[in-house]
């Protein structure tokens, strides 16, 4: 059969988000595939160094829809550490269960995308009705389901009472049993277990040399986690495994996602217990003395890492950001290999991608020439048609004419 | 006069459209309470296809719109014409001629080929590779289907659906004997929809809506409809070759055990619908052939025996 390309993307049913993904296939067999980010740039890096630094904690926070606080934690870590701030141990507490609770809400969230990626969106309507009850725990927490706000330079901004904290463990029990329920689903049901299981592997020596992190590696048998090894807030002082597995597949993503669901309502669970009372923040100075710094955090896709460099003054100089779905994405290739196009959906999908949190723009220049090129309206119409015709197999040329005769 | 208005009123298409929105609600309406959701109000499905039918229709550039247009109108008149040829609630149907169980199935194989002939000729990518899905499914469910429904009517010794209802109504406990038939056809009319776990030619994440993917506007609403009707066709000759009771009272008592019959199917399509995840092509086809086909054998050979055996 010829081959043909098809274009998932940058709008499609299967993606929640733009991006485009190109796939070569030849019948239902994936020869090739490639994917190109940049449709969700929002500037943000750029726009942290035009503002303060409490400003930019929650411009930061509005990074991904999902894991917020992973992003402003992360962010407010590298700043209290170029500043010397001793976050006080409460306040530390708050930001684990407010994480932990994050997490729940992604990976529930996820088991969501997967079930509706294969077709099975029964499960998608269980988990999201679940998931509820942990977006309203953390309304109640915070005033807001997703962007919590909670994190400040120094601190936490809001307390937890014992009252709320009461409420937390109840959801908590509920959400343990559900979750119970949705591992003895993904274990026992047939049809799912046939579209998950032996599909996108990703072989523990590819996850090691492609850089994969968070859920996707510990599939691989890569026994890494930012909370135990390089421990922030109050991780190093709870107990709590690391769930890996070697099913190096789907499966094996979808087992770790609910094994981890289920260590989440232990740290919970420990956090609330051994929380100390004490103050909840430590005034932070307006002025950021002059130093650089790297922050890591495990958020629910993975390891998420910024950098913050200060110069003394009230803005910061530059901040990066570089989101756990940017090291997962290159294994997306790997995975597909010799795969079928029913299955891209859900191997995509199993990386848990979060591409806006991903785009960060570069401007490539060619060497020699001095100008970037400039081109009118004319020459990008004809600079469409034959990229289309080249790499599509398109003729678009005579609706181009056509469209341009509508319009002149 | 009175075959005009059975044709084209009761039970012809009129009768088949309303019972065809019936049909989707009670599916939608099951399907959402299963999944704990509220689910959609009784006017629901004629809402959308009225609100389809006012918006524009699309023809591709690159399409054939001669064929694109015709096809939809295909898919209806053949599941619509399907349906005269099967006894609804009395033991005779609309119209009845020796081997008219054959053109029975064959007029309910022409919605799949105007899929197939409809995607293909919008010419889009997605359309053509569900078109060649849709295909490819007809390929492995078609002949197990084709041998079950062949089986009860080798035991009742005709090819003509109205004179097995006939024999069925006379022998009232040997439907027991069809039961693997029952649920094999059941599948095969998963298959024949395109619903869950067989909704491989539409699976909406992956090709977006496959060979619908341009269709658009009065088009997609005669699509869809079509598959309502389909729908209601389709488990009215189930209901007729493997549960046929009640087909003698006729009239009114008659009638409410066809209604029954026929939402007890479509409340077991929606429950698959529920239960399962998507397939993917190559495991549909093997399910098909590995487990399906054997069975549908196994049926022939039971009927085969028991003929011997009743005859004697």
């Amino acid at each position: 059969m010829r081959k043909v390309v098809i274009p998932i993307g940058p709008q499609h049913p299967a993606l929640k988000e733009p991006e485009s993904f190109s796939v070569t296939l030849s019948g239902e067999r994936i020869m090739a595939f490639s994917a190109r980010l940049g449709y969700n740039h929002r500037g943000i890096e750029k726009a942290c160094e035009e503002r303060t630094y409490v400003q930019d904690v929650y411009l930061i926070e509005r990074i991904c829809g999902i894991c917020s606080h992973a992003h402003s934690t992360c962010f407010v870590q590298a700043v209290e550490e170029i500043a010397g701030l001793a976050v006080p141990e409460r306040a530390q507490y708050i930001r684990t269960i407010i994480a932990e609770l994050e997490r729940i809400h992604s990976h529930l969230l996820w088991l969501g995308i997967a079930g509706h990626e294969v077709g099975f969106d029964t499960l998608l309507m269980y988990t999201w009705r679940d998931r509820e009850v942990v977006m309203d725990v953390l309304a109640a927490l915070t005033g807001n389901r997703v962007n919590y706000g909670i994190n400040t330079i120094g601190g936490v901004r809001r307390n937890i009472s014992p009252d709320q904290a009461k409420d937390i463990l109840k959801a908590v029990d509920t959400l343990e049993e559900r979750t119970k329920y949705y591992m003895k689903v993904a274990t026992e049901e047939r049809t799912l277990i046939e579209r998950l299981a032996g599909v996108g592997t990703l072989s523990h020596e590819d996850a090691v040399n492609l850089g994969a992190v968070g859920p996707t590696a510990r599939a691989s048998g890569i026994d890494r986690d930012t909370r135990r090894d390089d421990p922030y807030a109050a991780y190093g002082k709870l107990s709590f495994k690391v769930i890996t597995d070697n099913h190096n597949d789907v499966y094996g993503r979808t087992l770790v996602r609910c094994g981890e669901l289920m260590e989440s309502y232990n740290i919970i669970r420990q956090a609330i217990r051994e929380m100390p009372d004490g103050p909840l923040a430590v005034k932070a100075p307006r002025r950021i003395p002059a130093g650089e710094a790297f922050s890591r955090y495990e958020a629910p896709r993975g390891e998420d890492v910024h950098y913050v460099k200060a110069n003394g003054t009230e803005k910061p100089e530059r901040v990066k950001v570089r989101a756990p779905t940017l090291a997962n994405l290159q294994t997306v290739e790997k995975m597909l290999e010799d795969g079928q196009l029913a299955d891209l959906p859900i191997v995509i999908a199993a990386i848990d991608p979060c591409f806006s949190c991903t785009d960060r723009s570069i401007v490539v220049r060619e060497a020699r020439k001095r100008s970037r090129n400039i081109l009118k309206w004319e020459d990008l119409r004809s600079y469409s048609v034959e990229w289309y015709r080249n790499n599509r197999g398109l003729d678009f040329s005579k609706l181009n004419r056509k469209m341009a005769g509508r319009l002149l | 006069m009175t075959a005009l208005f059975n044709m084209l009123i009761f039970p012809g298409f009129l009768f088949l459209a309303v019972f065809g929105l019936f049909g989707e609600y009670i599916d939608r309406k099951l399907y959402a309470r299963l999944q704990n959701r509220v689910g959609p109000p009784w006017f629901q499905p004629l809402a959308d296809l009225i609100k389809l039918a006012a918006k524009e229709d699309i023809v591709p550039e690159e399409a054939n719109p001669s064929m694109f247009k015709a096809m939809p109108i295909f898919a209806l008149t053949a599941t619509v014409t399907a349906s005269f040829y099967i006894p609804l609630w009395k033991t005779g149907a609309l119209f009845s001629f020796n081997g008219d169980l054959i053109v029975t199935l064959y007029l309910l194989t022409i919605p799949t080929l105007t899929y197939f002939l409809g995607g293909w000729y919008s010419t889009s990518l997605y359309s053509k590779i569900g078109a060649i899905r849709s295909l490819t499914q007809l390929f492995a469910y078609e002949v197990p289907l084709l041998m079950v429904i062949l089986a009860p009517a080798l035991l009742a010794n005709t090819w003509s659906l109205s004179e097995m209802a006939l024999f069925y109504s006379i022998h009232p406990w040997y439907w027991l004997f069809n039961i693997i038939g029952f649920i094999i056809s059941i599948i095969a009319l998963l298959g024949k929809l395109e619903k869950v776990p067989f909704d491989i030619p539409e699976a909406e994440t992956e090709i977006v809506a496959g060979t619908f993917t341009e269709y658009s506007g009065r088009l997609l609403a005669l699509f869809r409809f079509s598959i309502d009707i389909e729908a209601i066709v389709g488990s009215a000759l189930i209901a007729a070759v493997y549960l046929p009771f009640g087909l003698g009272l006729g009239g009114a008592a008659g009638f409410a055990i066809f209604v029954l019959k026929i939402v007890f199917i479509i409340s077991i399509l929606a429950l698959s619908r529920t239960l399962f995840a998507r397939l993917r092509i190559d495991q549909m086809v093997e399910f098909c052939w590995k487990y399906v086909s054997p069975f549908a054998f196994l049926q022939i050979l039971i009927n085969l025996i028991l003929k011997g055996v009743l005859a004697r």
